[in-house]
């Protein structure tokens, strides 16, 4: 881990390359709704102005409006907070975009709990299910600034649409700098021989923190970051479950629909293991700090190895 | 074409259809064996339950053969039940889903903008239609954004599924609306050929988006399907539709034999 850099939000990091792809690609629009102070669109407004479409609070014209610009040529970047990305704008993101497989970018921050103080009502936990729905849709969490970064740039040359979920929290940094590429989008951060756990977005940093502690009890658990929730690595976590048999997930998202199903899909069919899964259990979220809300949801890496010890009491 | 395909949407498809031909066949700038000509006036059908007539005016134009008419709806066709921009060449945007299509036009009209593209974009929306939210996100959008490459048109014929607009659901004052949201507006008779060439050009014209409400008659021109919601998405049966052709054939050679008179 790269301890040594000041933890930033992955939200910052969109900004900072959607600035620099405007700069590369004289195609590149950014829409957003009356959020680009939060999202940091407005890093892009500010330099180029004429390339900014601020809609107001109206998700849905908002979704329609970038794919008017991708099927004109333009590579549209259409940010608001998860919630609203995929929720309100659902059957707007599901008909102009998805269906027609456009090159709109839908980069959304605010995912998650740790929105903190606002509540249920902003806190996004099923965003990621969501869009896993889609056809055509491809689903980014992040788990660092520097992967947030690449992502962003890397999803100018990605066909077809995108969602690329940022967070609100400053989140401590995996990667260095910012990788060339996510590659396939399941990154072994750790080797492990007993369990896998899976992880995205802030979770990634508490699975290793997990890994630390189960080594005290001389367990060996191997630490995915998987980056690209679909289409998910499949060779790559196949290749994990064969190695240790036993998983445990990690996501600050339902454990319905998001990284959880995703990982159960791959076991299912490739490898079946007994499984656990940290994640929201189904519920809403509620107002507080957004580590008090970790630790009330139970989002924790003392919960993944809570979790850990018990699917592999539950034998093969 | 909808009898044949069992299913369907002819009562709005005939309402559209004078303003239909009118871009098709006067007012767009196109090149059918050139859709993706970067220049062209570009028609976003909105109310995409209509798209009959979409396909009959992109067949009759020359996109794809004409024959193929006859197979919308059919598992090997490419005619969708609703427009697909990937299936059917010519189809701008996919529709269906009501209220999304002046939202996509605002932004191809940016784009265009950006682009310093000549081409006109043209939106056909339902009155129903207007019933949705977004529609009016995009009125506002457009106006703020000064989209002087926009027109959108609405075939105000008063039903719905459920009846009339004005029961159902009032959407009138249209014009109004329209104008207190920016647009320069004009109301027509749609089915007045003069006045819907007319108000086109005029709308090419304006400073900012223009909208034209065209007052139509749901079921135009087949005298069991004038005004009844009923015919909204329901195809006729085989005596029907003989009727039906019967009918719009007479109409349609007593317009030429007129023309011929003048």
């Amino acid at each position: 881990m790269a301890d040594e850099l000041k933890p930033r939000a992955t939200r910052e990091a969109y900004g900072e390359a959607l600035l620099e792809l405007g700069k590369r690609h004289g195609n590149v629009v950014a829409l957003d709704a009356d959020l680009s102070g939060s999202t940091m669109s407005k890093v892009f407004a500010a330099e180029f102005p004429e390339r900014f479409f601020n809609v107001g609070v109206a998700e849905a014209n908002m979704m329609n409006m970038a794919a008017g610009f991708a099927i004109s040529g333009k590579i549209a970047y259409a940010s608001t907070f998860a919630v609203f990305a995929t929720g309100r704008a659902f059957d707007q993101v599901r008909q102009s975009i998805a269906q027609p497989n456009l090159p709109v970018r839908i980069v959304a921050s605010h995912g998650g709990l740790t929105v903190g103080e606002d509540g249920c009502t902003h806190q996004s936990v099923e965003d990621i299910g969501l869009m896993r729905l889609l056809p055509n849709m491809k689903v980014i969490v992040p788990a660092d600034f520097n992967q947030t970064y690449a992502a962003v740039l890397e999803s100018y040359d990605t066909p077809g649409p995108m969602y690329i979920r940022t967070g609100r929290p400053l989140t401590p940094f995996l990667y260095q700098e910012p990788p060339a590429s996510l590659g396939k989008g399941a990154d072994v951060l750790r080797e492990g021989s007993d369990i896998s756990i899976f992880a995205c977005g802030i979770m990634v940093v508490k699975a290793l923190e997990a890994a630390e502690q189960l080594k005290k009890r001389d367990i060996s658990a191997e630490v995915v970051n998987v980056s690209i929730l679909k289409p998910i690595d499949v060779d790559t976590v196949t290749a994990s479950l064969e190695k240790t048999g036993y998983a445990v997930t990690a996501e600050e998202h339902s454990i319905i629909g998001g990284l959880g199903d995703a990982v159960a899909e791959v076991a299912a069919e490739y490898c079946p293991v007994r499984m656990g899964r940290v994640g929201i259990k189904d519920v809403f979220g509620k107002s507080g700090k957004p580590d008090q809300l970790l630790e009330e949801f139970n989002l924790t890496a003392a919960h993944m190895v809570e979790l850990a010890g018990k699917v592999l009491a539950s034998g093969k | 074409m909808v009898a044949e395909a069992g299913s369907g949407h002819p009562g709005g498809s005939l309402s559209s259809t004078d303003i239909v031909t009118a871009l098709f066949f006067h007012t767009l700038n196109h090149r059918p064996d050139e859709p993706k000509w970067p220049d062209r006036d570009r028609f976003i059908l909105s109310k995409g339950h209509c798209a009959p007539i979409l396909y009959a005016a992109l067949a009759r134009s020359g996109y794809f053969p004409v024959e193929d008419l006859i197979n919308l709806r059919r598992i090997d066709c490419h005619l969708q039940g609703h427009p697909d921009m990937h299936k059917t060449v010519g189809v701008e945007i996919s529709s269906g889903s009501l209220g999304q299509g002046l939202s996509v036009s605002v932004g191809m009209a940016l784009a265009m903008r950006l682009d310093k593209l000549p081409g006109h974009i043209f939106t056909l929306m339902g009155d129903g239609e207007s019933q949705e939210g977004e529609i009016w996100e995009a009125a506002m959008a457009a106006a703020h954004y000064k989209t002087d490459n926009l027109t959108g048109i609405v075939d105000a014929n008063g039903l719905q599924i459920d009846g009339f607009t004005s029961d159902v659901m009032n959407v009138e004052p249209l014009a109004a609306k329209y104008e207190a949201f920016g647009w320069s507006t004009r109301q027509i008779d749609g089915h007045d050929m003069e006045q819907i060439i007319e108000a086109l050009d005029w709308s090419k014209s304006v400073d900012g988006p223009a909208a034209i409400i065209a007052k139509t008659v749901k079921g135009k021109g087949v005298s069991f399907m004038e005004n009844q919601a009923g015919w909204h998405g329901k195809a006729p049966a085989s005596e029907q539709k003989e009727l039906a052709l019967a009918e719009l054939k007479e109409q349609a050679e007593a317009l030429i034999s007129g023309q011929g008179e003048a």
